[in-house]
């Protein structure tokens, strides 16, 4: 208990640096909200397109895919709030030496790599995501029950957790060859599959990107508990089973990086 | 001239050293595409013949000569470089020199396509011949001609545009919002995200009055016969006059962003 509060306030000593540093260029900080909302905005604009020539998608009708797609970017932009900033800058801190320094400090190393960086941008991104998500429901004219929303809330924290524990793996690989970037970089193009309906796809693809990397599970579930569409609890289960092995996967690959690593330079 | 041979060079040289990041890049990027790709089939699948005046084979075609026209035209991170160029006071060096900073930046954004192209043909062939049933040839050798000089005229859009943008760096600090607000506009509007004709005919004829379809959608609807005959041709003309004026205001804007530069840290 006693570590738990002293992460926790580290933590917060996190958040007052970020707080710092962000109004430190409020312009830019404005400017990057726009920026994601204007992408959010054709992701969507995408979908409305699609559905002035059809009028559903396999079994997704058009606002069932819009609550899909809100689903998905608050999913994304959470990922983004606690630790996107953080995994991509992994390999700078290996090849400037920053993460000797880090190794030296007396907290957890992965702690302090995962979460120092806060990403308040994504907080903002991630309240459109939600008020594109009740319009949703609104147009489906559907009302929640509270244990729908508690669901897709702890949903949502497992899909931020999968994300999470990717990208750190492959961020993790960054100290073997520095250009792990591309690797990282392509992971990152692969959240768009997040956002379009599971039943869109068939065959290999949708097996390996459903118990290989659960891009199409991430956002679907949650979804589909909120538009009542989950046809069983599997569905459940697998995300959270994808959760374990993803973390898992990623705590073996950052300790075999840190026995691995011999410094940069110095 | 020779001298921007030269320059062509050492661009090559200089790019080889990304080929494996061109590799993941243009293979990874392959994902979404099969994605896009999925998605239009499911649509099709309910469908039963055209949809918005498109076969199935001719949408997954334009998603296809996407892909190539993209490889072949696409800015990767030339304006980057000119910012940061501007803004670490590199340019003045360009000054001094009997060197045309325009010239010697498209000769180098040449030379890189040229080797990003030549690497991403490799898994960009194997792609389109696993979809060679919906591959389709453009109609006769002639059509195939004027495709291949609006994919020169785009590129030298695209390239002027992102120039002229980077350019801005002398009055403003931090560009690199605009340039993905601009890359944006340039994505929905310019067709790579679905056709234009497929959008409300108000809209896609008001699209037509900006310079946006003309950086992809128009090369594209060539090759897959969407647009033919006199409006081709007529659609080249405007296509080549947008290239034209890009270039004029590339000029006027650098002219006057060296009046106001003042080489910092030069």
């Amino acid at each position: 208990m006693k570590t738990f509060r002293r992460y926790l306030g580290l933590y917060a000593a996190f958040w007052k640096n970020s707080v710092a540093r962000e109004m430190g260029f409020k312009a830019n900080f404005l400017l990057w909200i726009v920026t994601e909302a204007l992408w959010f905005a054709l992701q969507l604009a995408f979908i409305v397109v699609i559905y002035q020539h059809t009028d559903h998608i396999a079994d997704w009708s058009k606002w069932e895919v819009v609550l899909l797609m809100g689903a998905a970017h608050f999913i994304q932009q959470m990922f983004q709030a606690f630790f996107l900033t953080n995994c991509t800058s992994i390999s700078e801190h290996v090849r400037t030496g920053k993460f000797d320094f880090m190794l030296l400090l007396p907290v957890n190393t992965r702690f302090l790599l995962s979460l120092r960086q806060v990403d308040l941008g994504g907080y903002f991104n991630a309240a459109s995501a939600v008020a594109v998500m009740i319009y949703a429901l609104w147009q489906m004219q559907r009302v929640p029950s509270a244990l729908e929303v508690l669901g897709f809330v702890m949903l949502a924290i497992v899909g931020v957790l999968i994300h999470y524990c990717f990208m750190f793996l492959l961020s993790a690989i960054s100290f073997w060859t520095v250009r792990a970037q591309g690797v990282v970089w392509a992971y990152y193009s692969m959240f768009n599959l997040a956002r379009l309906p599971d039943s869109a796809f068939r065959g290999t693809f949708r097996a390996f990107f459903t118990f290989a990397i659960p891009m199409l599970l991430v956002a679907n579930v949650p979804a589909r508990v909120l538009a009542q569409k989950l046809h069983s609890p599997r569905d459940i289960l697998l995300l959270l089973a994808m959760m374990v092995v993803a973390f898992l996967l990623s705590q073996a690959g950052w300790r075999v990086s840190l026995k691995r690593y011999t410094s940069a330079s110095s | 001239m020779r001298k921007y041979w030269h320059v062509i060079n050492v661009g090559i040289q200089n790019t080889l050293v990304y080929r494996v990041n061109f590799l993941f890049r243009s293979a990874f990027g392959l994902i979404p595409l099969v994605a896009t790709i999925s998605l239009w089939r499911t649509v099709y699948e309910s469908k039963q013949g055209d949809v918005a005046g498109y076969s199935l084979a001719q949408i997954i075609s334009y998603y296809l000569v996407v892909t190539i026209v993209d490889a072949l035209t696409a800015v990767y991170d030339d304006d980057w470089q000119i910012a940061g160029d501007i803004r670490d006071g590199n340019i003045s060096q360009f000054l001094l020199k009997p060197i045309d900073y325009l010239a010697y930046r498209f000769c180098l954004f040449s030379a890189q396509r040229l080797i990003y192209t030549a690497v991403a043909s490799i898994p960009v062939t194997v792609f389109i011949l696993l979809n060679r049933k919906y591959f389709v040839a453009p109609p006769d050798a002639a059509t195939l001609g004027v495709f291949a000089i609006s994919i020169v005229l785009t590129a030298m859009l695209q390239f002027l545009i992102s120039y002229t943008l980077a350019l801005l760096a002398f009055w403003l600090l931090e560009i690199s919002t605009l340039i993905f607000i601009i890359f944006a506009f340039e994505y929905i509007a310019g067709g790579h995200l679905f056709p234009l004709d497929i959008l409300p005919p108000l809209l896609a004829k008001t699209l037509f009055f900006t310079p946006f379809p003309y950086q992809m959608f128009f090369p594209v609807s060539i090759y897959v016969g969407k647009i033919t005959g006199s409006a081709m041709y007529q659609g080249l003309l405007i296509q080549a006059l947008w290239v034209f004026a890009f270039y004029a205001l590339a000029r006027v804007v650098w002219w006057r962003g060296i009046r106001k530069y003042s080489a910092v840290g030069g």
